[in-house]
This record gives structure tokens, C-alpha cells and sequence, in this order.
């Protein structure tokens, strides 16, 4: 299905995703290269074109981290090309360093930069960070489309601009713009074929002052002047274009829900879209406030529309009420409920469906969370049993972004702390030196590879002594399973040096052991040998992530061992479900039981009952 | 037709994507403008799945509005429950009768609810609640619940409260999976219409 995105059909109509259609829009505008590190809402752009590069006749590569990953992209701008790079919201924050010079000096062949903001945090913790406010520090145009077919559309156009204007652009989705699946319409594939050339111009690249600050006026300049193409341009329109006492503007998924709404009340009023919202065309805004009296901005997460409006209404002195955020919520993703709502109050018009009744007869409904959990037979789950049973419940945690953060929840408890990738480390060096707390910091093997390696040798450098445990399921798996350096192998498939994680931290100057945590004994008694170390130890706990091991099984059409309990033996301790916590054990008023459609016969259940009750089943 | 509305729910792993896929891609094999409101990443793990469906002549919010589903299709009866927020007075639940305990219930020490408690809380936020062997039939037959979903798309068909084509619902199936999976798929399917 995925090689459809190559169909050279002009006019063919297929359900892609907003990532999938972010992908055609760059094959039609001729990308060339592209590169991204994994991170959802914006992870299926890279596995698409990991699977389709080879054969689309384009660079693509899984970097190290999005900051390797945004100058890569650059680099190939600079040499000509026509690039992409593609990260998460948090990603823009460790490529912001590089985005900004970048921006500065200027791109050539086209560079388009996407950023997938995830309001609610659908997947991902962390915070609800609003990505919009990078264009506005960084003098970067930024675009934001609505729907699937938009961003193919939007696609193109940024490549355009980013050539015309030789600037990066920014394309901000969000979760349920990257997200949502709808009809996409294909038009024209551009192959370009040949190499592209770094021509040396110092003038252009060096950031050093003074040219900086000659660079800084440009890069205003060149924002003027892209202000008044977006103008001109027909990705902002207005719906119900009239005069009227009180009108909407809006961008980004949240048009989709004004529409929704408008049509839910019955109302008609004026509703301007905008798609180009950095630098804001600012006479189509003027234009638009002076057809109204009142005007609402319908935005997710942060004011910045409103306040950039704000801003422009009062150097026009125009006599208009701004709404926004006095209506429309700040955190959490909007809804069309809650959009509905908003335009309800300022419009002063009740909807015709009660919702305060609705809500308050769904508050009477009690049901028990299912929050997401490690996978049956997850090789996490043993390692924070074993650190749980090796450490106790006072040494401090350091967690960090990946999927064992589900082991913030219960029973695991096995992070104190969840903030960003490769802070486990940093914090927990802090806490270390501040107190005389036992600490542990958990990390990734892809995360490791992304943001642990300095974190790393900082504890080495100043002296500190916590125990870092990372856990390294040969795999990125919380993104989809993409490959990192330690794989072996790169994003479109081929073999490649394998940078051996304990080589790594033993050059950081780390001691490290390697603790195949299926092996529970081993891995205790490991945790208890290191933490009494005065030095920074390392274990590195590897074992397979247990989804890939399966899908690998499978097709060597490998049976596993399912495992049972044993009712005679079994004398109900619950610790296999209160203290372990494998999704595939659950228990009635009789006993305890693996349900056997889920169990996925690692078998380390088997070595912590201490009754010995848990066996395969023949 | 006016836009009509589906909220699937369901325990991550469970095929709610696939399901998912196969109902856009037949409302717009049948000439409609479609919306599907996906999550990935996090949420996947096991936790609690929400797909949302809007298909019609023109559509423009991916998300069902709060109190507008037409059909909640529920590939676990207590996820079909969680969701009666997205219901009223018109909406159907199709749900699988087949429970996947949350971890939370025995950790927190409450109680899983009988289907007939799930069916009474529906009341409020329903037309009506239909309980289905989706999972026991899928096992039965192909030898494993993950064919479930297959068997509920084949139930909401047969029952008329999804207005898509059968013989299209079928193509569209085989179109996400595996050629020799095609038989049993196609005996899950048809044994939805069989009740």
C-alpha cells in the first residue's frame, strides 16, 4: 500500500493520512532528500519514505537526533537540493540551535521543515508545547494546513517558496491534521536526477559579526516581502464573505470545527482561514476586521494569532472587540464541542443540544482507566521488577521518553520523574551531587544514541556516581520500530557499522556491564553490585523488543511457549499481577490465570513466583 | 444522506486501525467525502483506542462532535462504555461481549461490570445496545480473536446500521490483508451475517 504514494497517475484518489500526503506533496514538488529522527505525530513521513526512497530515486536517512537530522537537511539545501527534515514538537526544540543560523544565512535548493505539535499529548508527554512560536523567534514563513489534501497542496507550495524566497519554510501540523486519514487527489511526480554542488560564497554563509547583523536585517527584509506574496496567496480565503456585526478567524485543524459548529447553530457569519500564519498577511486581516464588529479567533493551544491580531488592529486603530482565549480553551486539543460552545457564547446563540446535560450524566458513568501499558513479555517489565526488588522503594528514578515511561504507572512506579530525552541522566546527576540519595536513571538505546551520550560523560567528567540502566531493545519501538546506530542496519534498509552501546559508555569512561534482563536473578544482583559502586556504573540490559521478536518468529513460523498456572501450586501471593503486572495475567474469585490469546511466553513470570506455579503449557 | 458519524473503541492491539481503513476506504469507494481521526505512538500500547469515522457529501471536522455518533462500534464492551460520551437518544452501540480487563481493576480494587450493567449505563446515551460473540466467533473460526474487528464491521453491515455495501466491505478487507488469510477472513465476515 505504502509504494501507492509512487503511482504516477495523475488524478488518482486515495485515503492517505496527513504524514502520507505531506509525502506525495514532496514527490510532486521533487524532493531529493530527506531526513528525520522518529517522533509521533510526525513519524509515519519517514517510514514512508523509508520504504519508497530506494525506489523514488531519493536520499533518506533515520538521523541521530533532529538537530543532525535539520542540519543534514540544510546541507543538501546548500548543495542544491530540494530537502525535507521532519521531526516531532520536541524535536524542534533540540533543532531550533541549527534552524535559526540556518534560517539566516538562507537555504537554496528549497528546504521545507515539519513540525507536528500533539495537543493533548495523544503520544507524547512531556508538555503541550505550541511550535508556533518558533517562525515568529526564528523570521521563518510558517504554514499550516487543515486536512490531508491540504498538505499535499501545502507541500508543494512550501517547496516553491522555500526556492523563490530561499528560506526555510515550516509546515505545523497537528495530531489531527498528521493524523486523519480523507481522500487525497494526486497530481504530477517531478524526478530531477543529478548531484547537487556547494558553491562556496562566504558573504552568504558567515555568521560571524558584523554579517550577522547584516544577515538579521535581510532575513526581516525577506519576511516583508514574503508577507505580500501571502497576500496574494489563495490558501487563505474567507467562507461567507459579507458584512456582518461578528466573524471568525481561524487556521489549522480548528477551521474544520468552526465549520462544524457554524453549521450545528445554524448560523452564517464570515470566516477567515488562514494558512500562511507567519509572517501574517496582514491587509487580507485588515480588510477582513473592518467588515466586523466583533471578531473571534479559534485557535489550539496558544494565543498567537490573537495576539499577533491584537497587535495589528491596534497600529491600525481599528474600534473592534478580539475574543479568544477568554473563550476558546488554552490546554488540552480543541473539539468541535468545545469550539461549539465557544461560538455559542460569543454569539450568544444556545445550541440546540444540551451539552452541560450531556456532560453531566456522563460524569455519572464510572469506568476504570485503562492506561497504556508494556507489552506482554516486554523485556522492561523485568528490568524494573528487578530494580524495584535490587534498590527498594527509596532510591530516586530518573524515567525518560520512550516506552518504558509506561512504567511511571502501576505496579512498576519505576520513574519519579518523566521529563524530556536524555534528562533521566541530567537530572539525576543533579540529584546525585545535591543529595545523598541513591539514583538511577533509566534510558533508551535509541534515546541513548539521541541525547544520553553527553548527560553520560558529564557524570563521568564531574564525579558523580549514579547508576545509569539503559535499556536497549534493539529498536526504536514506541515510534514504530525504526533503526538507530546501535541496529546495524540504516533507514532504507542497509547494512552498516554497529556502534556497540557498552564500547560507547566504556570511551565515556563508564563501567558497564551488559545483563540480559529475561534473566531476573542476574539482573538483581547486578543493580545491587552497581549502586554500591563510587563511580558511574552503566548496565545496559538487553533483550529484544518482544513485537519485533514475534514478527521475526512468525515468519521462521517459530511456536512459542505459552505458559499457565498451575491452580494446585499457585497459593494467590498475587505478586505475578500486583507486582508484576503482565496484561496477559488476570484473576476471578477461584485463582489466577494467563490468558493465553495474550501471553507472549517470555516466561519470566515463571521465575518470580515463588511457588514455582507458573509452567509451559503442553 | 446527512453526515453520518461512527466512533470505534477498542484495547490497542485489537485492529481498531485496520477496521478503521476499511470502513473510509469503502464510504469513499461509495462516492463520499471521508474523515478518520486516528491515534498512534503512546496509546497503542494496550491503553484505551478511539477512531473516529465521518463520512457524507462534505466533510470537515475528523473528530465526531460530543452527543452525534450514529453507531459505536465497540471491539470491547467496556471501551464501547467510555465512549458513551459521543452518544444520544439516535446512537446505536455495537458492542463485543468479550472483556479485556484493564490492569486498574485489580490493582485499584474495582470491579470489572457485567454486560448487563454496561448495557444499563448505555441507556442514557443510546437507541439501543447489541451485544455480539465478535471475539468467540473470531476465534472459533479463525483460530484467534484478532479477527474480531472483521466480524464486527460484517455485524454493523448485516444489521443495517452502517450504510455501506457489502460486497465492497469484502473487497475492501481483502485489499488490507494477506492473500491466504482471505479465506478465513471471508468466514469471520460472512458469519456475521449468518445470526
Amino acid at each position: 500500500m505504502v509504494r501507492e504514494l509512487l503511482s504516477p497517475e495523475v488524478g488518482k484518489k486515495l485515503i492517505l493520512l496527513g504524514n502520507e500526503a505531506i509525502v506525495r506533496g514532496s514527490l510532486e514538488a521533487g524532493v531529493r532528500f530527506v531526513s528525520t529522527y522518529p517522533g509521533t505525530p510526525a513519524s509515519e513521513i519517514g517510514d514512508r519514505f523509508a520504504v519508497i526512497a530506494k525506489e523514488a530515486g531519493i536520499y533518506f536517512e533515520y538521523s541521530t537526533n533532529e538537530k543532525v537530522a535539520m542540519e543534514a537537511a540544510a546541507g543538501a539545501s546548500f548543495a542544491g537540493l530540494k530537502s525535507l527534515v521532519a521531526m516531532k514538537h520536541f524535536g524542534i526544540n533540540v533543532a531550533s540551535d541549527s534552524l535559526l543560523p540556518i534560517a539566516y544565512v538562507g537555504t537554496r535548493g528549497g528546504m521545507v521543515v515539519i513540525v507536528a505539535d500533539d495537543p493533548s499529548g495523544w503520544s507524547s508527554a512531556q508538555s503541550e508545547q505550541d511550535s508556533r512560536y518558533y517562525p515568529r523567534m526564528g523570521h521563518i514563513p510558517l504554514l499550516e494546513p487543515s486536512n490531508p489534501q491540504e498538505c499535499k497542496e501545502v507541500t508543494k507550495f512550501a517547496f516553491e517558496l522555500s526556492k523563490q524566497f530561499e528560506i526555510p519554510v515550516i509546515i505545523r501540523t497537528t495530531t489531527r491534521v498528521a493524523h486523519t486519514r480523507s481522500p487525497v487527489t494526486f497530481g504530477q511526480i517531478t524526478k530531477i536526477d543529478g548531484k547537487g554542488r556547494f558553491i562556496k560564497d562566504l558573504e552568504r554563509y558567515n555568521t560571524l559579526p558584523p554579517n550577522v547583523i547584516a544577515l538579521h536585517e535581510k532575513i526581516v527584509e525577506k519576511n516583508e516581502k514574503i508577507r505580500d506574496f501571502f497576500e496574494q496567496s489563495e490558501l487563505n480565503f474567507i467562507v461567507n464573505k459579507k458584512k456582518s456585526k461578528f466573524g471568525i478567524i481561524t487556521s489549522g485543524v480548528s477551521f474544520n470545527y468552526v465549520v462544524d459548529a457554524l453549521d450545528e447553530l445554524g448560523i452564517k457569519i464570515p470566516v477567515l482561514k488562514l494558512t500562511t500564519t507567519h509572517p501574517l498577511p496582514r491587509k487580507k486581516i485588515i480588510d477582513f476586521l473592518k467588515l466586523l464588529k466583533s471578531v473571534l479567533i479559534v485557535e489550539e493551544l496558544e494565543p498567537v494569532l490573537e495576539k499577533d491580531i491584537k497587535v495589528i488592529a491596534q497600529e491600525e486603530k481599528l474600534k473592534i472587540e478580539i475574543r479568544g482565549k477568554n473563550l476558546v480553551p488554552r490546554a488540552g486539543e480543541l473539539t468541535p464541542e468545545k469550539v461549539l460552545l465557544a461560538i455559542s457564547k460569543f454569539l450568544n446563540k444556545k445550541p440546540s443540544f444540551n451539552f452541560d446535560l450531556h456532560l453531566k450524566k456522563f460524569k455519572r458513568v464510572d469506568v476504570s482507566r485503562r492506561f497504556p501499558v508494556m507489552c506482554p513479555g516486554c523485556p522492561y517489565r523485568p528490568a524494573f521488577y528487578a530494580v524495584k526488588e535490587a534498590a527498594g522503594e527509596e532510591v530516586v528514578l530518573g524515567g525518560d521518553i520512550g516506552c518504558y515511561m509506561l512504567g511511571i504507572f502501576p505496579p512498576a512506579n519505576a520513574a519519579d520523574f518523566i521529563l524530556n530525552m536524555g534528562a533521566g541522566e541530567g537530572v539525576i546527576h543533579g540529584i546525585n551531587k545535591a543529595s545523598d540519595q541513591k539514583t538511577i536513571a533509566f534510558i533508551g538505546d535509541s534515546t541513548f544514541f539521541h541525547a544520553g551520550i553527553p548527560a553520560l560523560m558529564n557524570m563521568v567528567f564531574n564525579k558523580s556516581n549514579p547508576l545509569v540502566i539503559i535499556l536497549d531493545n534493539l529498536t526504536t519501538a514506541m515510534t514504530g520500530h525504526q533503526p538507530h546506530p546501535g541496529t546495524g542496519i540504516t533507514g532504507i534498509g542497509e547494512k552498516t557499522r554497529t556502534i556497540v552501546i557498552e564500547d560507547m559508555v566504556k570511551a565515556c569512561g563508564a563501567n558497564v556491564k551488559v545483563v540480559d534482563p529475561y534473566n531476573i536473578q542476574e539482573m538483581i544482583s547486578a543493580v545491587k553490585e552497581s549502586l554500591k559502586s563510587k563511580e558511574t556504573s552503566v548496565i545496559v540490559a538487553r533483550r529484544e523488543c518482544r513485537l519485533l521478536f514475534l514478527r521475526k518468529a512468525k515468519k521462521a513460523d517459530i511456536k512459542l511457549n505459552k505458559f499457565q498456572i498451575n491452580p494446585k501450586r499457585c497459593n494467590k501471593c498475587g505478586i505475578c499481577l500486583e507486582r508484576f503486572g503482565c496484561p496477559a495475567i488476570y484473576k476471578d474469585e477461584k485463582g489466577f490465570y494467563i490468558n493465553e490469546e495474550l501471553c507472549n511466553g517470555c516466561g519470566v513470570c515463571s521465575q518470580i513466583c515463588p511457588s514455582k506455579a507458573i509452567e509451559v503449557k503442553k | 444522506m446527512k453526515d453520518f458519524n461512527i466512533v470505534i473503541a477498542g484495547v490497542g492491539g485489537q485492529g481498531i486501525l485496520t477496521l478503521g481503513y476499511i470502513i473510509s476506504k469503502t464510504a469513499m469507494d461509495q462516492g463520499f467525502d471521508v474523515r478518520m481521526a486516528e491515534v498512534h505512538g503512546l496509546s497503542q500500547r494496550y491503553g484505551a483506542i478511539v477512531c473516529h469515522i465521518r463520512f457524507g457529501k462534505k466533510i470537515f471536522s475528523p473528530l465526531v462532535m460530543c452527543g452525534k455518533a450514529d453507531l459505536v462500534i465497540g471491539l470491547e464492551p467496556l471501551e464501547g462504555l467510555r465512549n458513551a460520551y459521543y452518544g444520544s437518544k439516535k446512537t446505536v452501540f455495537l458492542l463485543d461481549n468479550y472483556p479485556i480487563i484493564p490492569v486498574s481493576v485489580y490493582l485499584f480494587n474495582k470491579k470489572y461490570p457485567k454486560l448487563e450493567e454496561i448495557g444499563e449505563d448505555l441507556k442514557p446515551f443510546s437507541k439501543k445496545v447489541i451485544f455480539v460473540n465478535a471475539s468467540k466467533k473470531a476465534k472459533e473460526l479463525a483460530g484467534n480473536v484478532i479477527a474480531a474487528n472483521i466480524y464486527m464491521v460484517g455485524a454493523a453491515v448485516s444489521k443495517r446500521l452502517l450504510p455501506l455495501r457489502k460486497d465492497l466491505v469484502f473487497k475492501n478487507i481483502k485489499g488490507v490483508i494477506k492473500p491466504k488469510y482471505y479465506e478465513v477472513n471471508e468466514k469471520v465476515f460472512n458469519a456475521a451475517f449468518e445470526v
